[in-house]
């Protein structure tokens, strides 16, 4: 065990010096870094509140006041923006987390185990994933009310899948290893191989994909929210914010310019990040590859 | 390989199944029936249209029913529009959806593949990072951030094209590349991603030193064998560009089943939900095994291990 150690930090070391050489990757983390804590420190950046109207003011322009202007009623859109981002993050992370518990013990058995129940466990995965989910998640979201945390769950239940099979696909590899034998060897349990032994070694590939599931989740929350099936007014998020934007624009343009422009900012740094622990972490991505 | 595609298309039953009951007892379950919301009925007028509909029999009846009638073709009559059946309204709606869709995919497949093997000859040059740059920024343009920003810059502000419709042929150009222009980059990414490993593989250089032209190097020898992963794609993409036009068909008022579905959820006119879901499935369900068998026939490796 001792000897183990040192050799693990060291791959982590690693990794984050070759991520810090990846400008694309860092300048991902710096904006990243700023929008989350901005959307958790709303309450105190903003002495408005996100549901706060002003309609005598109505929609007005950028101004000292209110740094981005107003929506049609009067509504700060800095705020808005601000507390959109909870909401966006709060259920991309959520989300994310959901398919992680599903999916990475999903795969891990599958993988482990090998033959007729691998073969089995990963039909029903194809299977599933041929099924149409962002239809059944607007049935869920139309017929069980706009709820967030059925939301989670529900966009959570998707993404397992994905998870599930990268994560077996590592596991297979990992099986036949010397570590994994030595284990059996001296007698230890499966339930113990599979979680101290071989989830930590594809911790690397569970970062990596995480970072690049939560990008696709804010997205379908977004998607859910621009089409009114996602998260309800008067709470604030970026796709209700573009498509309040969307719905004005003729006559207040940066009431969706701005939402629009935070939201691909987000997906861009996300994205750019995970591309970046990518090549980091998972040693199968080489550079030039995309 | 006839095997693997009747294989193939009997996996279709059960996926199909699984849908059409979850999406059936989630909509029949759902609190409140169909009527409920409608405060303008008596309580005997619910009674005779629960009656009519024949939602007064127990659910399982319903089911079965609703299955039988799927079986002949008929996904039932609307509660929003009591004079159109589902079918009618997808009749209207499915060409609209279609060509969109058609058009669309079409768009994503010429531009992503020309962007890939153009970045892919030079890699790791402008020639690469131009093309990938914008892929990048297609990705993460999303097509409901897209679509507005297109009609306020070239409908709005420049004047260019109509803000909304579906009767020009003009009309079909922002549509099109608000729904196509993500495809366009996957697919461009992915392209890229292959040429790579096929273009330093022995046979292509053999190609080279034969002295063949280079658009015939890369077209027909390298092209095809770094087609694969796209052709793979075009599943997940498909049904990427069916829930796409809910948004698309929304932003540009288009008449199509994408924003057909988008109002039926509105309204809760639940068997219009069903029968358009159903329709749904069916398309991305059968589009998938559409998919697999043509992988299968490119590549004969895949058929051997499924």
């Amino acid at each position: 065990m001792s000897g183990h150690k040192p050799q693990k930090s060291s791959l982590w070391a690693d990794s984050w010096k070759q991520l810090r050489k990846n400008h694309a990757a860092i300048a991902g983390l710096i904006i990243l870094t700023i929008l989350i804590s901005a959307s958790i420190l709303a309450p105190w950046l903003t002495p408005y509140s996100f549901e706060e109207q002003n309609l005598a003011l109505g929609a007005s322009c950028p101004s000292l006041e209110h740094w981005l202007g107003t929506d049609t009623l009067g509504r700060d859109l800095f705020t808005r923006l601000l507390y959109g981002g909870r909401t966006s993050f709060l259920v991309g992370f959520c989300a994310t987390v959901v398919s992680l518990l599903i999916g990475v013990p999903y795969g891990a058995i599958s993988g482990y185990s090998g033959g007729k129940v691998d073969s089995v466990m990963m039909r029903i995965v194809d299977i599933l994933y041929t099924m149409p989910f962002t239809i059944l998640v607007i049935i869920l979201m139309v017929v069980f009310g706009r709820n967030i945390l059925l939301m989670f769950g529900a966009i959570g239940a998707i993404q397992w899948l994905v998870m599930a099979r990268i994560i077996r696909g590592q596991v297979l590899a990992l099986r036949k290893q010397a570590f994994v034998e030595s284990a059996i060897a001296i007698g230890a349990s499966r339930r113990r191989i599979i979680f101290k032994h071989i989830i930590p070694n594809v911790m690397g590939i569970i970062i990596v994909y995480t970072t690049l599931t939560i990008p696709h989740v804010m997205l379908m929350e977004t998607f859910l929210s621009f089409l009114g099936l996602g998260i309800q007014p008067p709470m604030s998020s970026w796709g209700l914010l573009i498509k309040d934007g969307a719905s004005v624009m003729e006559t207040y343009p940066w009431l969706l310019i701005s939402p629009a422009l935070v939201f691909s900012v987000t997906l861009f740094s996300m994205n750019f990040l995970g591309d970046g622990l990518r090549d980091a972490l998972d040693p199968r991505f080489s550079k030039g590859r995309s | 390989m006839l095997k693997f595609i009747l294989r193939r298309l009997l996996e279709l039953i059960p996926v199909l199944l699984i849908s059409i009951t979850l999406v059936f007892f989630m909509v029949r379950l759902a609190p409140g029936g169909p009527f409920t919301a409608e405060k303008s009925f008596t309580a005997e007028a619910i009674e005779r249209l629960n009656e009519h509909y024949g939602l007064d029999k127990p659910i399982m009846v319903q089911y079965g029913n609703y299955l039988l009638n799927l079986l002949k073709g008929d996904l039932g009559p609307s509660f929003q529009y009591p004079s159109r059946s589902v079918n009618d309204i997808i009749k209207e709606t499915f060409p609209v959806s279609l060509e969109l869709g058609a058009l669309a995919m079409l768009f994503a497949l010429f531009v992503g593949l020309m962007a890939g093997i153009v970045a892919s000859l030079k890699p790791n040059t402008l020639q690469d990072h131009v093309p990938m740059g914008l892929a990048m920024t297609g990705i993460c343009m999303p097509s409901f951030v897209l679509g507005p920003l297109l009609i306020l810059i070239f409908g709005l502000w420049l004047g260019w094209f109509n803000a909304s419709g579906w009767e020009l042929p003009i009309d079909r150009v922002l549509p099109v590349i608000t729904l196509g222009s993500a495809y366009a980059a996957y697919i461009s990414r992915l392209t890229r991603g292959s040429m790579l490993e096929v273009l330093p593989s022995d046979y292509i250089r053999t190609a080279r030193a034969k002295g063949l032209s280079e658009a015939n190097v890369i077209f027909k020898h390298t092209l095809k064998n770094a087609l694969l992963p796209v052709v793979s794609y075009l599943g997940p993409a498909t049904a990427g560009i069916l829930t796409g036009s809910f948004v698309v068909e929304t932003i540009f008022n288009i008449p199509g089943m994408g924003r057909m579905f988008v109002l039926a959820a509105f309204n809760r006119d639940y068997t219009l939900i069903l029968g358009l879901v159903v329709f749904f499935s069916l398309l991305v369900v059968a589009f998938n095994a559409v998919v697999d068998i043509l992988l299968g026939l490119l590549n004969p490796k895949l058929r051997m291990h499924s």
